[in-house]
């Protein structure tokens, strides 16, 4: 340890470092201290033992139990399509109206809060009736989908505008002119969005609603892995095969179908829906007392201040700490991932199991594989990490393959580790951060849904709260989390805009 | 670009804009071309079509202002036959007609001058203005275009890199040189040679 605190003000002091290499050595130190602060034990008698039953189950499949896998992929991808399906169309007609800044602040506050958490919601509201989970899949997509529809129509050229006879209508112009030349990205982000979709209704099965996850889980404590296995590899077939099912004239007939396949549940009643809104998510001290009088005021505030005192800050520490440690070992990895699928790496076969290693890691949601390594390790922060970093390395990583492919070399360049370092890295550096600091807002709320399954960030308390069946005091803890999110939104762009990053494909 | 410059045209008059390029024209054209929104057909250097939309409905935008809305929206998902059959004969004119229902983007850069050049004929009016309309398509072929600008416009604004064009079917040559206006006579007082200075290189 002597070394290092020459090393470190060595590194630090020499002004000769660009921003971007600062800014990376900044967010290095920062997960350092945090990695100091966080529990990363294992907590679990014997892991071994778990892992090689589990080892077991992943090479002995069992696709016999087809009723299972049928019904789970059957209602996985209906609840996605609709869901998808309404939060695009939803998203298109808020993007017409997105510089008010009413509607952007809506919209960035409703897709700040995870599925899950919307799920959970919608729970108390509606019962599980698939209503619920069809509004906690279009809610926060909406939202997305409304800000990306909307810059990409603003960033559109449009050449033609200028030629459009004065007095063309505003409608005509728009679907002449204006959607015409977008409307190709506009199928590809939705189609993207879709292939997310399928993720997110798989893990709303984890609160009980009939998909994938649901099944998963029950597989799981049972320590049933063959089943498990079976499970896991149908649903990457599934999302494989997306581009030879999901085309765009199937999907009217998909959306007819999908209605009849979500399944039943219990039936919504209205005085449900009335009584959360009315009365469960008021904060206890307001309900039902005179609002004009001071003393229920004072005992709100006081309500507020031992939540936040007691479990919004140690929650909020814990996401934060959590946050950007995944962060960094998201960017580790990627940096590790990419050369399996570059060309400038590896040659052609190798790059198919580099694809297919990386298309497995993207396509597991980090819900269900925190879940597998909470399952082995314990809850500690540990399977956390290594689920948050391996699932976002997959992503930026692949996205980094791709853009290495396109750079050019001379003809006599290096190889090796000498071309990666001096030739590649440095060359796509830039996009490299840009995609990990689109991928910094996700991370967290994914960290924060985490809480669920009992590490303590602020999904555990807001888990807590609901188990209690203290809906005030979830409620407040997941608007704390979405301004939290929001937060870290707006300084991932200072950031970016401050290192000039170009904008990129974004939100992959 | 431009220095201190001041132009009128006449009803009627047919002006080529002419010159080295980078003297001005382009810049002049695109002044003209705001000031004349309401009144004039434009053609852009850019072309300026809509890529993913087929020649057809490219070429209707043009009267995009005097059809309902309701109407526009039934011609983009199905062409109706009356519009067709009215744009029929203009693109089989200028030599589209195989690829009326092509989308623009797949055309090459002739084809999506003259898709541009039909719109404008399409869109009608008193006056046309075009940046180098002619710029991409054969001899023949610009000799075409430029008569039918000629017989649907009483008013031509046209920048041209293209002098014997200019001094056949324009009856007022300006020229541009250096971002003022060097010249500018009619047609029948002027020959080749008093043009060649335009294109002497800049002092």
């Amino acid at each position: 340890m002597t070394a290092s605190p020459s090393l470190l003000s060595g590194l630090l002091n020499r002004p000769r470092y660009s921003p971007m290499v600062r800014t990376s050595l900044g967010f290095i130190g920062v997960a350092l201290v945090a990695l100091y602060f966080a529990d990363i034990s294992i907590t679990t008698h014997d892991p071994w033992a778990e892992i090689n039953r589990m080892v077991v189950g992943v090479f002995t499949p069992d696709f016999l139990a087809i009723d299972a896998i049928g019904s789970a992929l059957v209602k996985t991808v209906a609840f996605a399509l609709i869901g998808v399906a309404l939060g695009a169309v939803a998203g298109f007609l808020l993007a017409q109206v997105f510089h008010f800044t009413l509607v952007r602040l809506v919209c960035s506050f409703v897709r700040a809060i995870h599925e899950l958490f919307w799920a959970l919601i919608f729970l108390q509201m509606l019962g599980l009736t698939p209503m619920t989970g069809i509004l906690a899949i279009a809610l926060p997509y909406a939202g997305i989908c409304a800000k990306v529809y909307a810059e990409t129509l603003e960033e559109a050229q449009m050449p033609a505008l200028k030629t459009v006879p004065l007095g063309a209508g505003l409608v005509s112009t728009f679907f002449y002119v204006r959607l015409p030349d977008v409307w190709i990205h506009i199928v590809t982000y939705t189609s993207y969005r879709f292939e997310c979709g399928l993720r997110s209704s798989a893990v709303l099965g984890f609160v009980g609603l009939p998909t994938l996850g649901f099944y998963l889980e029950t597989a799981f404590s049972e320590g049933n892995y063959s089943e498990v296995s079976a499970l896991l590899i149908t649903f990457y077939l599934l999302i494989a095969s997306l581009k030879y099912w999901l085309r765009p004239r199937l999907i009217g007939i998909y959306l007819l179908i999908a209605p009849f396949l979500l399944g039943g549940g219990m039936d919504i009643k209205l005085t449900n829906v009335t009584r959360f809104l009315t009365q469960d998510i008021v904060p206890a001290p307001l309900r039902g007392g005179d609002l004009m009088a001071a003393s229920s005021w004072f005992e709100f505030s006081s309500w507020a201040s031992h939540l936040i005192h007691d479990q919004a800050l140690p929650g909020i520490v814990a996401t934060l700490l959590l946050t950007q440690i995944a962060l960094v070992g998201t960017a580790f990895l990627s940096l590790a991932f990419f050369p399996l699928i570059s060309e400038k790496f590896i040659g052609k076969k190798g790059r198919v199991v580099g694809h297919l290693f990386l298309v497995i890691l993207r396509s597991t949601p980090e819900f269900i594989l925190a879940y597998i390594f909470l399952q082995l390790w314990g809850p500690s922060m540990l399977p956390a990490i290594i689920a948050l970093s391996l699932h976002n390395g997959a992503i930026i990583g692949h996205l980094m393959g791709r853009f290495s492919n396109a750079v050019l070399l001379r003809a006599d360049h290096p190889s090796g580790i000498n071309l990666y370092g001096y030739e590649i890295v440095p060359r796509i550096y830039g996009q490299f951060l840009a995609f990990l600091f689109y991928r910094w807002e996700v991370i967290m709320r994914e960290t924060a849904i985490l809480g669920i399954l009992g590490i303590a960030t602020l999904g555990f308390y807001v888990d807590s709260a609901l188990a209690e069946i203290r809906l005030d005091r979830a409620l407040f803890l997941i608007c704390i989390t979405a301004l939290l999110n929001v937060g870290i939104d707006s300084l991932s762009r200072h950031i970016r805009r401050r290192l000039r990053l170009n904008r990129t494909v974004q939100s992959y | 670009m431009l220095h201190n410059i001041s132009l009128s045209i006449q009803e009627g008059e047919r002006v080529a804009l002419i010159g080295e390029s980078g003297a001005g024209k382009s810049t002049l054209l695109s002044a003209l071309q705001n000031r004349f929104r309401d009144r004039a057909a434009l053609i852009p250097q850019d072309v300026g079509l809509v890529r993913n939309l087929s020649v057809f409905h490219n070429i209707y935008m043009g009267r995009l202002d005097r059809r309902s809305t309701a109407y526009n929206l039934l011609n983009l998902a199905w062409p109706q036959k009356r519009d067709v059959a009215e744009i029929k004969p203009l693109v089989e004119r200028l030599g589209l007609g195989d690829v009326l229902f092509k989308v623009t983007g797949e055309l090459s850069g002739g084809q999506q001058q003259r898709t541009a050049v039909c719109r404008a004929l399409y869109q009608g009016g008193a006056a046309v203005i075009g940046d180098e309309p002619v710029s991409a398509v054969d001899n023949n072929m610009a000799n075409l275009v430029m008569s039918s600008l000629s017989q649907q416009f009483q008013t031509v604004v046209l920048a041209m890199h293209d002098v014997d064009l200019a001094l056949k079917y324009c009856n007022r040559i300006v020229g541009l040189k250096d971002g003022v206006i060097a010249l500018d006579r009619p047609v029948d007082t002027l020959t080749r040679r008093d043009i060649d200075f335009l294109y002497a290189g800049s002092g």
